[in-house]
Formats: structure tokens, sequence, C-alpha cells
């Protein structure tokens, strides 16, 4: 007789979004705790004190990171909501790309906040 | 001579009556978690960018943006999006946690679940407070 092994295969990315996820969540975490004593060192922030800390290069790519992590970390979610929800393909691909366009304009504007590349 | 042995055939999909089951503490920190997270999704990041364009670009900006907050409506939002931020991160620790094997018993999670809930609201509140 012969026995079929049943292999069960996938894309395999549910265990590497987990992971994303999570390191995306800790990078994101120490980046508001260091914020938060950033505000309460200068007792809030007025416009020159907030453009003197931007002016920071450390600062700019620390918040660079941030904003990748925050971009990633959505893609990741906004896609688990559409996965549960949207059950027709064509209207959740479509909804998946316009995420994935936006949070690629998202880093574009990131980018020139920080930088000033127009 | 196997049909004894066959499981009994269940009708399935089994569909289940959301609305005839309490939602225990950890499933409605659960759900606020998704909610919370798809608002920061829509409008948070949006804002955010916007928040920070406007507090980066000029001193004018800055007095631009300072302005908007005479509106209620604008600090409605800023504390619903401040709740949302709490709220998602609190309940991310939660997970980060968790994920490490602590709290795992129901009794723990449970306690630990409230405290999700309450701190952000109680954090917001004192934001709330400021900002009016």
């Amino acid at each position: 007789m012969v026995t079929r092994q049943r292999v069960v295969v996938g894309a395999h990315y549910g265990w590497r979004d987990w992971l994303v996820q999570r390191i995306t969540a800790v990078v994101m975490t120490l980046y508001t705790l260091f914020f938060l004593a950033l505000l309460l060192w200068h007792g809030g922030l007025d416009a020159s004190a907030w453009q003197r800390t931007f002016g920071s290069g450390f600062f700019r790519l620390a918040t660079f990171l941030f904003m990748v992590a925050l971009l990633w970390h959505a893609w990741v979610g906004v896609r688990n909501i559409l996965m549960d929800y949207v059950k027709p393909v064509t209207i959740r691909l479509s909804l998946e790309v316009a995420v994935i366009a936006v949070l690629i304009a998202y880093a574009g504007w990131t980018i020139r906040l920080l930088w000033g590349v127009v | 001579m196997a049909v004894v042995d066959r499981p009994v055939v269940k009708p399935r999909p089994v569909y289940l009556n959301l609305f005839a089951i309490r939602l225990p503490l950890p499933g409605l920190v659960s759900i606020l978690h998704r909610i919370s997270g798809a608002l920061l999704f829509l409008p948070g990041i949006p804002l955010l960018l916007w928040a920070m364009q406007m507090a980066l670009t000029s001193s004018d900006t800055w007095g631009e943006f300072r302005g908007w907050f005479a509106s209620p409506w604008v600090k409605l939002v800023a504390i619903g999006m401040t709740w949302a931020y709490l709220h998602h991160l609190f309940a991310g620790v939660r997970h980060l946690v968790m994920d490490l094997h602590i709290g795992m018993d129901l009794p723990a999670a449970r306690q630990s679940s409230a405290l999700v809930l309450a701190l952000p609201v109680l954090l917001t509140l004192v934001v709330a407070v400021r900002l009016w």
C-alpha cells in the first residue's frame, strides 16, 4: 500500500511577520520612551526647541528608524485585518496594493520632511 | 465494519452568534488592540506626518499648528489618537510579556487585561485635562 505523506507547504511568511511585528514594536516603544524623556527634559517643546531637536543628525536618524518601523508594522497589521474581513480576492488584493502604495508614499514624505529632499 | 469508528458528522461551518457571547476582558483588550491599530493607520499616520511637517517647516507653520488646537474637534481627535496610541502600546507590551510566558494563567491574564484597559484611559484623561 502506498502511503502518501501530506506535506503542508505555504509561503512561510507567517513566522517572519510575527517576528517583524515584535521587533518593530520594540523599536517604536524605545523611541516613544526616548521622545517622552525629551519632552519632560525640555518641559514641552516650543518652535525653536523642536527645530533644534530635529537639527541633530542622530535624532533625525532615530525618527527615520521609528517611521520605518511604524510603516512596516502598519503593513503587517492592516494586511491581517484585510485577510480576516475582506474575502473576495480581487477586492482584497486591490486594497492591499493601495495600502502598499500609500505606505511607500508616507515613507517618501518622511524622508522629505527629515532631510528636505524635494 | 469501520462504520462504527467514524466520528459523528457535525454540521459545518459553525456559525456563532457573537452578540450572545459575553466578551471576557482579555477579549475586549484584543478587539480594542485591533480597532486602535486601524485608527492609528487611518487617520493616525497621515495626521502624524502632517503634524511633523507643520512643526518643522517654520515658526509660522508651528504657530498655525498650535492654532488648530483652539478647535474642540481637533482636541477630540488628538485625545482619541492619544488613547489609540496608548492602548495599542500597552496591549502590545502585554503581548510581548506573554510571549515570554509570563502571566499566562487565567487570573493573571484577567488582571493584566484590566490594567491594560484602565491605564491608557487614565493617562489619556491626564492629557485631555492638560489640553483643555
